[in-house]
């Protein structure tokens, strides 16, 4: 199939099109607006339900009803905006329903501005609703990767009945990259949803809650969900490595990053330097196995990522003392070039 | 390969299209691409600029600390940009508006006065393909005609063919322009 030159944001559209999205609801905000656009434009053509709702948080809530009813449904927007749907986030999270909610983060906190940045890291990995809760996290570095893993995004969620989140930024929804556009999905392969609220006409009737008022009830149903989350730690790591073998330096860095780094490692091999990647594809469940073994035989384990440090916690976790663990991270939208941060490794390297 | 180009201007010079058509030939030639805009709360009549890489292998960071090529549409643009510009690298610039020379000694300097080609084609919105028709020549990694086929894509759905053909003469009138400077191509 050939390829087409898309933005980021049009090209997590067109997957998700592609993947038998139904409903999509939003409020607008910059930098996916594109998504936007391009959702109410196609989806109401190919047979889905565009609604662009009057706040964040009404739209959170259309999925969570779109869910119980049983379609393919889908969310985005940028930092402040994910914030506002936390709290539905967490409700769709607790009665065990599967969406997608897509993150094109931007600097924060508060209205921040509108450059890449991975500041939503906390937010997206540990929570950000309240309760036990997970969300599937999968961080793209390019655009076809995107659309490769909005397609996994709605297929876990789907598999595992846990909303997923595409975690990426404004420099992903804004630049362009020529993708293969997966192949439409056959409604058929779509797993069915025996759970729904469909009408209970001739069967016994189903009922989604995210609450129960009695504290052995509440527990029991928190038992699934962790029960959940212990299976998708044990099957759906995913991450990837670049010139691992013989590194003396791994650098751990993500999305946007995580790209910028691989330039960062030929420039690093150029100049005879054993530096490598491992970059996280599912920021939760995290890689800690593949970054402890790793790190047993290399010098140091370097985070790069656009935040104070948020993901550093995790390596470090990871890590737990088997090598040194520096970092280096950029704020408020500052990107640094491949160069810059080839300053930083030769501190540690060479 | 690897060739990274900063096209840098005003917003309404068409300097994002200018890229995207760069970024869309090398597509349809087979090479990988990335085209990364600055898209800062702008408007027309600002700053605006966009990188564009070509390469023949993945691409690693769309972020370029020194790209191999600028095209410069306007003075800031020139300014902030000439330094970075890679030893032995190209510098078109938009001499009609632009009232000095480029500095370097150590790049080529390709001045084309596009505002006044643009004219004479009786179009003054088709200053950024003079400006890519001369790069491109410069470049000498996607032919002229792929550059024309790409641009042509671009604008279908936005325009008749009446204004495929104005671009597609401003393309080449900024390549024999650019034949001016170049001794090698």
């Amino acid at each position: 199939m050939s390829r087409v030159l898309m933005r980021g944001n049009e090209a997590i559209a067109e997957a998700a099109i592609r993947s038998g999205l139904k409903c999509y609801f939003c409020y607008p905000i910059t930098p996916q607006g594109e998504l936007v656009e391009y959702m109410a434009r196609e989806l109401p053509k190919r047979g889905g339900v565009f609604l662009q709702a009057e706040s964040e948080v009404a739209a959170i809530n259309m999925v969570y009803g779109a869910a119980a009813a049983g379609v393919r449904t889908m969310t985005s927007s940028s930092s402040p905006g994910i914030s506002l749907k936390q709290e539905g986030i967490s409700y769709i999270a607790m009665a065990r329903l599967p969406c997608v909610i897509v993150n094109m983060m931007r600097g924060g906190p508060g209205l921040g501005n509108i450059a890449p940045a991975q500041g939503d890291y906390f937010q997206a990995t540990k929570g950000g609703g309240h309760g036990d809760y997970r969300l599937i996290v999968l961080a793209p570095s390019t655009v076809p990767e995107a659309t490769e893993l909005v397609r996994l995004a709605f297929d876990l969620a789907d598999k595992y009945r846990v909303p997923a989140m595409i975690l990426a930024d404004g420099m992903i929804g804004q630049m362009m990259e020529p993708v293969k556009l997966p192949e439409p999905v056959d409604s058929a392969d779509i797993p069915p949803r025996p759970w729904a609220l469909t009408g209970a006409r001739g069967r016994p009737k189903n009922v989604i809650s995210s609450f129960d008022l009695e504290p052995e009830g509440l527990r029991r149903m928190n038992l699934v969900l962790q029960e959940t989350y212990r299976e998708i730690e044990r099957a759906e790591v995913r991450w990837e490595e670049m010139e691992t073998e013989d590194a003396e330096l791994i650098v751990v860095a993500y999305g946007t990053m995580g790209r910028i780094v691989k330039t960062v490692v030929r420039l690093a091999r150029a100049e005879g330097l054993k530096v490598g990647l491992l970059r996280p594809i599912t920021l939760w469940p995290f890689p800690y196995g593949a970054i402890r073994r790793l790190a047993e035989r290399t010098r140091a384990v370097f985070t790069v990522e656009l935040s104070a440090g948020q993901m550093w916690e995790d390596v470090r976790l990871a890590v737990e003392g088997r090598a040194e663990t520096p970092f280096y991270g950029e704020l408020g939208g500052v990107v640094p070039s491949p160069n810059r941060i080839l300053e930083e490794v030769k501190k540690y390297v060479g | 390969m690897e060739k990274s180009v900063v096209f840098a201007g005003f917003g309404g010079q068409g300097i994002l299209l200018a890229g995207k058509v760069l970024a869309r030939a090398g597509m349809n030639e087979g090479f990988e691409v990335t085209w990364l805009p600055s898209y800062g709360p702008e408007m027309r009549g600002g700053t605006a600029n966009c990188t564009v890489i070509v390469a023949d292998r993945p691409i690693g960071s769309p972020v370029v600390d020194s790209p191999d090529a600028l095209v410069a549409m306007n003075f800031p643009s020139l300014d902030k940009f000439e330094p970075r510009v890679v030893e032995g690298g190209t510098i078109v610039v938009n001499s009609s508006l632009v009232k000095r020379k480029v500095r370097r000694s150590d790049v080529t300097a390709i001045p084309v006065p596009t505002n006044e080609i643009a004219a004479e084609l009786g179009n003054p919105r088709v200053v950024n393909m003079v400006a890519l028709g001369a790069l491109v020549r410069a470049l000498g990694i996607v032919p002229l005609e792929a550059i024309e086929t790409a641009m042509a894509e671009e604008l279908r759905g936005r325009s008749r063919g009446k204004l495929v053909a104005v671009n597609r003469e401003a393309l080449r009138r900024g390549f024999g322009e650019a034949g001016k400077y170049l001794r090698d191509r």
